[in-house]
């Protein structure tokens, strides 16, 4: 099949280099390391070690360093970054990745530091982790948080299980925590960890929580209502204090995923309108990196009533006027990770705030909000918009007029990596069958928001005028569709080397 | 932008929050700064650390030399802001660098399939231990008070609302598992026993005698590690089902205690228990070999509440730093790294033990051992952070039992002067 590539603008093929696994340029004898001379007396590992001794040699590659380097520049080629360009993934916040972020965190001080080393050791990286703590709490409006949760997922178990203590302390910790239909795939799974049943809270014709099921739903059995605002179509839930009052007035709480925070800061303040407990995505609002799927971090800010319930240990002022760990918390739930969480992202995440202040902070959600929505009205109609309702960060769209040829959400994706972009997040929210989800962030300038825009219209042009081009995209990768059926079937997991018993 | 929109002003777009909900004015926190000013409160920060000293701390989170080609590969954009690789086509280097990760991991652990990575060391035991639950349908978990202390929290935290039952098992004279009150302890109702090796005192299990014990009585056995260099020399618990590993000793700053990266590797007969992203080998449609993620029904975006982990995150660019710190050393060098710690420690054993107490004889050790002296540790600490010297990690926090005793950790990156410089001091 001929493809007629004209319309792509941005990108022409991606680089695209033949490099195998690293294990097989290996061969023996070649050192990519140099130890220092040994400055005691070597020793029998035989010995000291008895039966406890390695006897056989993990296969690991042995080659040298110019390889080392070449393999693993030649492979990242085949990603794509923010570097390379828009990554309009919704719900991600896939923005920018500030290099004095990374130029702060490996300031010496702080990259080495180890986290027992004794706190009048330790009081620059304390005072790092007490004025990050003041300004998300600001940013949220609550009243107390924690930095300890290593991830979005792992914030949201520390938020519920503090909920769970909580409710605890006041007798019964309930049986149920409600998630709406459009929620990620973490809350349901969370609550389950937790301890608690899930009970589906339906969307009403916006995609918005419908307060009159709500007030059905909400009995002495549900311990909280999980909920993301703006929820996963990219709109507000501007009756989040009624939503609140009624959870509260059956002695239930609000939790707010703030995966979506990329749209609030600066604007509203989620704890001055009822969200008792809230996680922040760090990788997401706060702009540390991603890295190919974490690290990130997920802090969980609370109410004053959850204050009992933090993980420890938490940073206190002594009264020496020195900050030290306070580990003795006798209503904690507990530990959720060793140490303190990953500082280095509250190192960047700290980075990125006083880069922008607060008025960058408010800009930044400004130019987010713009973006989603100049990509909006740039769109509607050419793909078909479900919900009208407005649009804050993220603007979710399906694929009913291109199905008519075919044409899934999926396939649209797939022909988006040709014109040089990451693809939008395909199906996701559920409520939206066909979902096309996207969220460009404030990163983007018009141009770059153009270009994108300009590739999604000559797709849906392909989808009427040849869609087979579409079915079979991408073109221009090095490997095309790749077969998941196949990868799930026959799992192969792990490099072994070929005619192993020939070799050896 | 505004006016191809359709609206007159950017307040405009945020209508939706009500007026009486909306922030007035700015927030209070620190003005906006230029990039000159954010690098300088950074490096005041670092300096109040403390500079200059040479530490002897371990105990989960290890002082090891991080070649330079490490910071310079990940500093590559398409590694470092690329997301999650859902979409295999635009993300084949990160997938095949972790199926390359979990290759190296299988080769050091002696086990058949390693995930994508977990949150860190802690959270990969517990999540061990919770997968031990659904492969044997038991609930109760035995835990080696020998297992990092905070690794032993972060279970308890996960246990406690899930209603399962933890029972711990004391360490004998030689630092090693109590075998005969393991033996008694573990029931017909125990999913895993969860050991460390090398435990928290840096003492080496005997892995095979408590897999059998375990095994007897139908239940799995994890073993968690935390010093991942200890590989390269010591024996792989090739008897346990799964095993929990911190890698940050592959090439990860210490930094502050994060972002570090655990492991999970198991048996191929559990893979699908096992929590996180997997990686896997396939061909696209012009039968070129890739990789995608696989198995994914495991996980939560598919199953929601029935997943067998609620991790969604994982930390792909650490687990990339490890991949490259295993190359770099490879199959001998690995090696000769971890015969470096392992003469230094036993020098070191040496030196502190002509005066002081060197406990828990009698069983091999990789690079931690733990002294017990006559005086307070923290007041020994203190004198020696004036000889530029931090000391190692007193004890008594977790293990009120071992009085004075402190663990020392020993590496490569600790010379012999050092090394009789803190034996000297401790002595006293």
């Amino acid at each position: 099949m001929s493809v007629d590539n004209s319309k792509i603008k941005k990108a022409t093929t991606h680089v695209n280099q033949n490099e195998g696994l690293i294990f097989e340029k290996s061969s023996p004898g070649k050192k990519a390391y140099k130890l220092p001379p040994l400055d005691v007396p070597e020793v029998n590992a035989t010995k000291l070690l008895g039966n406890a001794e390695r006897k056989q040699a993990p296969a690991l590659p042995e080659v040298s360093e110019i390889e080392i380097i070449r393999h693993f520049t030649r492979i990242s080629t085949w990603n794509y970054g923010v570097d390379t360009g828009l990554y309009p993934l919704g719900s991600c916040t896939m923005k920018y990745n500030a290099r004095v972020n990374e130029a702060a965190a490996r300031r010496e001080g702080l990259a080495n530091a180890h986290p027992y080393q004794p706190e009048k050791l330790s009081q620059g990286a304390m005072k790092i982790l007490k004025l990050l703590s003041e300004c998300l709490l600001e940013i949220t409006g609550l009243d107390a948080i924690t930095l300890q949760p290593a991830a979005g997922a792992h914030g949201e178990l520390t938020g519920i299980l503090m909920i769970r203590a909580y409710l605890e302390s006041q007798g019964n910790p309930r049986k149920k925590i409600l998630i709406p239909d459009s929620a990620h795939g973490t809350n349901p799974a969370t609550a389950a960890i937790a301890g608690y049943e899930v009970e589906n809270l339906k969307s009403n014709d916006k995609g918005m929580v419908d307060l009159a099921a709500l007030e059905a739903q909400v009995t002495e059995d549900i311990a909280a209502l999980m909920l993301t605002n703006p929820s996963t179509i990219g709109v507000y839930e501007g009756d989040i204090h009624k939503i609140a009052e009624i959870l509260h007035r059956k002695g239930a709480l609000l939790y707010m995923d703030g995966a979506n925070m990329n749209a609030l800061v600066g604007k509203t303040q989620p704890g001055h309108n009822g969200v008792d407990v809230m996680h922040l995505n760090l990788h997401k609002t706060f702009s540390t990196p991603h890295g190919g799927g974490g690290p990130g971090s997920g802090p969980v800010a609370v109410k004053k009533i959850l204050e009992p319930f933090l993980p420890t240990p938490v940073v206190v002022d002594k009264s020496d006027g020195t900050l030290g760990f306070e580990y003795h918390r006798p209503q904690s739930i507990g530990r959720v990770r060793a140490f303190y969480g990953n500082f280095g992202m509250h190192v960047r995440a700290l980075a990125y705030i006083l880069a922008n202040g607060p008025d960058g902070l408010r800009q930044t959600t400004e130019d987010a909000v713009l973006n989603a929505n100049y990509i909006r009205k740039k769109l509607e109609g050419i793909y078909e918009l479900p919900y009208k309702t407005p649009s804050l960060h993220e603007v979710v769209f399906n694929d009913r007029i291109q199905q008519k040829k075919g044409v899934k959400t999926g396939d649209i994706a797939k022909r988006l990596i040709d014109y040089g972009f990451h693809p939008y997040t395909v199906s996701f929210p559920l409520i939206v069958p066909g979902a096309l989800m996207i969220e460009p962030t404030e990163s983007e300038s018009k141009e770059e928001l153009d270009l994108f825009i300009d590739a999604m219209k000559a797709i849906a042009q392909e989808a009427e005028e040849n869609p087979e081009i579409i079915l079979n995209a991408p073109h221009t990768t090095r490997v095309s569709r790749l077969d998941e059926v196949r990868a799930a079937r026959q799992p192969v997991l792990r490099w072994k080397p070929k005619a192993k018993s020939a070799a050896e | 932008m505004l006016r191809e929109i359709g609206v007159r002003s950017i307040d405009d777009l945020f209508a939706p929050i009500p007026p009486n909900a909306q922030v007035k004015g700015d927030l209070k926190i620190p003005r906006q700064m230029a990039e000159s000013e954010i690098l300088d409160y950074f490096r005041q920060r670092g300096d109040e650390n403390g500079k200059g000293y040479t530490s002897f701390l371990g105990a989960g989170a290890y002082n090891h030399y991080r070649p330079v080609v490490i910071d310079s590969l990940i500093s590559r954009g398409e590694w470092f802001t690329a997301y999650t690789p859902y979409q295999a086509e635009i993300a084949q280097g990160t997938l095949q660098a972790i199926f390359e990760f979990q290759t190296m991991i299988c080769e050091l652990t002696g086990m058949e399939v390693a995930n994508a990575s977990m949150y860190d060391g802690s959270t990969a035991a517990t999540e061990a231990a919770m997968m031990a639950e659904r492969v044997t349908g038991r609930s109760e978990v035995v835990v080696a008070r020998s297992v990092h202390p905070e690794y032993r929290e972060v279970l308890a935290t996960y246990a406690k609302y899930q209603g399962t039952p933890i029972k711990t098992v004391n360490f004998g004279d030689n630092g090693r598992v109590d075998a005969a009150e393991l033996e008694k302890t573990v029931t017909d109702q125990t999913s895993c026993v969860l050991i460390q090796s090398p435990n928290f005192f840096g003492t080496i299990e005997d892995v095979a005698v408590i897999a059998d014990i375990a095994h007897k009585k139908g239940a799995l056995l994890a073993v968690a590690i935390s010093e991942a260099i200890s590989l390269g020399i010591v024996r792989p618990p090739a008897e346990a089902d799964i095993v929990a590993m911190e890698a940050q000793s592959f090439g990860v700053p210490l930094g502050f205690g994060g972002p570090y990266a655990g492991v999970i590797a198991t048996k191929e007969k559990f893979v699908r228990q096992i929590p996180g992203r997997l990686v896997g080998e396939t061909l696209d449609k012009n039968g070129k070999r890739g990789f995608v993620l696989t198995l994914s029904t495991r996980e939560q975006h598919i199953r929601r509440e029935k997943a067998t982990s609620n991790i969604c995150t994982n930390q792909a660019l650490v687990a990339l730093m490890a991949t490259i710190f295993m190359t770099v050393y490879g199959r001998e060098g690995i090696r000769e790294l971890a015969s470096h710690n392992l003469a230094k420690a036993a020098y070191a054993t040496e030196a502190f033990g002509k005066n002081a107490k060197v406990m828990f004889q009698g069983a091999p050790r990789f690079n931690e051992f733990v002294v017990q002296t006559h005086h307070d540790p923290y007041a020994i600490n203190n004198a020696l952070l004036d000889k530029k010297i931090v000391g190692g990690f007193p004890l008594k926090k977790f293990y009120p039992e071992l009085g004075n005793a402190s663990l020392w950790c020993v590496t490569e990156m600790n010379s012999r002067e050092q090394i009789d410089a803190a034996a000297k001091e401790v002595s006293r």
